[in-house]
């Protein structure tokens, strides 16, 4: 093998490997920024984990929106029709968040089971179901779930 | 009749594409100089039809002509006349006329710049483009018609989208696509050079100057969508990491490689084959993009429609985009020569370094928007990829990129002694250094993470310095470098010195306003006062105002500081009239080096609001840093040296126009 192209191969190797164990730490740090959502059956059955972050869909249960006084503490219950999950949040809530619209919210379980949302998303549309919540939604209804593309309320 | 004029304007336009596709192709194989001669007569026809067709929807939406199935539901008599005009490409079918107007737009920039190019060459380029055209004509005209009538036809539309009744989205989508379908020139450039077989510096001084035309119109529509969503969602954030923003972001990141490859292929003959891979990919990401926006797989706002047929659509054609040109590749990659060889340092090496990084991060962006699906569709489960995962990939792999930013326009071409190399350094490092330092000291902004983002800013900026230094001494004085910077070549090296500038400035925006913003969510009622980061916010309550076609709930905010006043906003919240959907218009104060931005949440009893006090410091840096490289890309396709061939031609005759404003217009 020439100098030269001993050289070259011995840059690109470097150049490799050095990007294989960034990639490497990426993809590990991938795995543990993933974020599974969860229905509230699911939640209420225990399959969603304790001490982990995870997404939480279903539509606000109409009269559940309580503002506890004097901050901006909301408490609400979160449903697939099935079952409940109480939720709170401190802090604006979106434009569009109202009872009986589909939300998804970000955050954890606390010991007592009520979920503390870091992030409440409603979408900007009226007519949009967050397609996690339809499909739970279906999946309450019939026993099983219902494919992919959800686009409107039920 | 107007609507139907432009429906046949678009099958026109459609016969015009299959006829380019072929003719200019074929004649251009078995030598037919007659049939290689149409391409560019095609080209204009084409771009004649699809203005009919565009002006015509343009025309059915200011005449609020709601027999129109598309003007009924963007439409409305009440919204201003510039929201009528945006209102065109506001949703699907109208954003996909104007992606084909583009489209169009840039095939006669190609047609009308390129005639110091080999005919064969041009007739080339421009038949792949026509074959990129029909593909969308026939999209447009088979599964989303924007003339499609509706009867009985509505008295009133269903407007806009009020998020999108905005200066700012008025002009982002024709900015975005302009570099979208730019980086379809890049691509075109690829695939004529692999049917013709040779991919020469020449190719790639031909495609230079489009590259980094559409790369720039490309960085200003992304721009323009993160201020947007800056001050339009009302919470104060400019990149959310959503799918479709990395659809934009992707191609841009490709588009970025593209751009420092091409001038590798140019100077040196080197990087062929990676070069016209990254053409590949940028245009593929360019689609996918569009694939991913407009097929309503993601929703988002962005996701107007969610029609299988469409979705499945734009997905076989993605395949046969990307699978032909892979497959072309495949055929001619053996046969490309190699280019000129280089040692372990010099400019190749760092330059091909910054590429292999680019490509790392847009493949980890790739993942993260893909994840989501791929997990839907093998049932493993429903996830989202946290934004924290692309924020600290980001912050591994940019200082990388930083550091060999800085040094490779110090390093030369081919070989490169690392003694000089590090003398020049020299100086930079230590500036660098120290500078970092002080401000990780805990006097100074006390984190470790600013004092590195300051740090390689700073690197970017003395590296930039010292380059600018040895180039006026070499030239001898400043005023050799104004008619340089004026006259004659070199542009091309100032481009890089302002995008590179912009890079700088961009870090230092990002690292002060994720490191050093203030957020407050607050309940306050009128006439309370709170203090925010120095900043004291007085709520005088919220009275009712009308809009032109929105009623709004309007506070008043009166912000001052040490005593003095500094600002009074006017944050809304906003109902409007068709649509009912609550929307909030958020009050900023902007100024060079902080924003104060104020937005309404929702009302509470006794009068209290819940509002947003936000102190976002230097996060205008982020977009000016943005518009900079922007510049940076213009500066540099107005080298003179692209069209030296042109100019030698057209001697005599007043100087041609600039390619890049006229691509600019069209």
């Amino acid at each position: 093998m020439n100098p030269v192209r001993r050289k070259r191969l011995i840059l690109i190797g470097l150049m490799v490997a050095g990007i294989a164990i960034a990639v490497g730490f990426a993809l590990n740090a991938f795995n543990q920024n993933l974020m599974f959502f969860y229905a509230p059956s699911e939640v209420v059955a225990g399959d969603a984990p304790v001490d982990h972050p995870f997404r939480l869909g279903g539509l606000v249960t109409k009269g559940s929106v309580q503002r506890l006084p004097n901050g901006l503490t909301t408490r609400f219950q979160v449903t697939d029709m099935a079952k409940t999950v109480t939720v709170e949040y401190t802090g604006i809530l979106p434009d569009l968040f109202r009872e009986g619209q589909g939300i998804v919210a970000h955050g954890k379980l606390n010991t007592h089971g009520v979920f503390i949302a870091d992030e409440v998303l409603a979408k900007h549309d009226e007519n949009y179901m967050p397609p996690e919540v339809a499909d739970a939604l279906m999946k309450s209804k019939t026993g099983k779930p219902a494919n992919g593309t959800a686009g409107t309320a039920p | 009749m107007i609507p139907e004029l432009g429906h046949f304007a678009l099958i026109l336009a459609l016969c015009l594409a299959i006829v380019q596709s072929v003719f200019p192709l074929v004649g251009s194989l078995n030598r037919t100089p007659s049939w290689v001669a149409m391409a560019r007569p095609l080209a204009y026809g084409q771009f004649v039809f699809l203005a009919i067709a565009f002006a015509a929807l343009v025309y059915a939406f200011l005449s609020d002509d709601f027999s129109v199935l598309y003007v009924a539901q963007n439409g409305n008599t009440e919204l201003p006349t510039i929201y009528k005009v945006s209102a065109v490409w506001g949703a699907h079918e109208g954003s996909l006329l104007l992606w084909v107007f583009i489209l169009s737009a840039w095939m006669i920039a190609v047609a009308a710049f390129t005639r110091s190019l080999p005919e064969v060459m041009v007739a080339r380029v421009l038949s792949v483009m026509g074959m990129i055209s029909i593909g969308f004509l026939s999209f447009l005209l088979f599964t989303s018609n924007p003339f499609a009538r509706i009867f009985p036809a509505p008295l009133q539309g269903g407007e806009l989208n009020p998020l999108l009744q905005d200066f700012g989205l008025a002009v982002h989508p024709p900015m975005l696509y302009m570099g979208y379908v730019g980086m379809s020139v890049a691509f075109s450039f690829a695939i004529a050079a692999l049917i013709g077989g040779k991919l020469d510096t020449a190719w790639a001084r031909w495609s230079r100057p489009w590259t980094l035309v559409a790369w720039m119109f490309l960085s200003i529509g992304i721009v323009l969508g993160s201020w947007w969503a800056y001050y339009e969602l009302g919470w104060g954030g400019w990149w959310f990491w959503d799918p479709v923003e990395n659809a934009s972001f992707m191609p841009w990141l490709a588009g970025t490689a593209l751009v420092h490859s091409l001038a590798v292929t140019e100077k040196r003959g080197a990087f062929k084959r990676w070069t016209v891979l990254l053409a590949l990919l940028a245009f593929s990401l360019s689609l996918m993009g569009t694939f991913l926006v407009r097929s309503g797989v993601l929703t988002s706002v962005h996701a107007f429609a969610s029609d299988p047929a469409r979705g499945m659509f734009i997905l076989a054609f993605l395949m046969i985009v990307i699978g032909g040109s892979l497959f072309l590749y495949a055929l001619r990659a053996p046969g490309i020569s190699r280019g000129g060889g280089f040692g372990i340092l010099s400019r190749e090496t760092l330059l091909l370094g910054n590429n292999l990084l680019l490509i790392v991060i847009t493949s980890l962006v790739l993942l993260g928007t893909l994840a989501p699906l791929l997990y839907d569709a093998f049932d493993w489960g429903k996830i989202s990829v946290g934004f924290p995962w692309f924020n600290s990939m980001f912050v591994t792999f940019t200082p990388l990129m930083i550091l060999l930013m800085g040094a490779a326009p110090l390093t030369r071409w081919k070989h490169q002694d690392g003694g000089e190399l590090l003398r020049q350094l020299r100086l930079a490092l230590l500036i660098s250094v120290v500078a970092g330092v002080i401000v990780a000291l805990p006097f100074a902004a006390g984190t470790w993470s600013a004092g590195l983002a300051v740090g390689l800013s700073m690197w970017l900026l003395t590296t930039l310095l010292t380059s600018a230094w040895r180039r006026l001494r070499h030239r001898g004085g400043i005023r050799a470098i104004i008619a340089d910077f004026a006259s004659r070549g070199g542009r091309s090296y100032y481009g890089m010195w302002f995008a590179h500038l912009g890079v700088a400035v961009f870090v230092i925006g990002v690292t002060f306003v994720t490191q050093f913003d203030v957020e407050k969510d607050v309940r306050m009622s009128p006439a309370q006062e709170i203090v925010v980061n120095g900043y004291r916010f007085r709520f005088d309550g919220v009275s009712p105002h009308e809009g032109p076609n929105y009623l709004a709930q309007r506070g008043t905010v009166h912000v001052s500081r040490n005593g003095r006043e500094v600002a009074v906003l006017h944050p809304e919240k906003r109902t409007y009239k068709v649509q009912t959907r609550p929307m909030t218009e958020a009050g900023i104060d902007a100024s060079l080096f902080r924003d104060i931005y104020v937005s309404l949440g929702e009302p509470l009893d006794g009068g209290d609001w819940a509002l947003r006090l936000y102190y976002k410091p230097m996060v205008r840096w982020i977009w000016l840093g943005g518009l900079l490289m922007a510049f940076g890309g213009l500066l540099a396709a107005s080298d003179p040296r692209y069209r030296l061939r042109m100019l030698a031609k057209l001697s005599g005759k007043a100087a041609p126009a600039d390619p890049l404003t006229a691509g600019g217009q069209a």
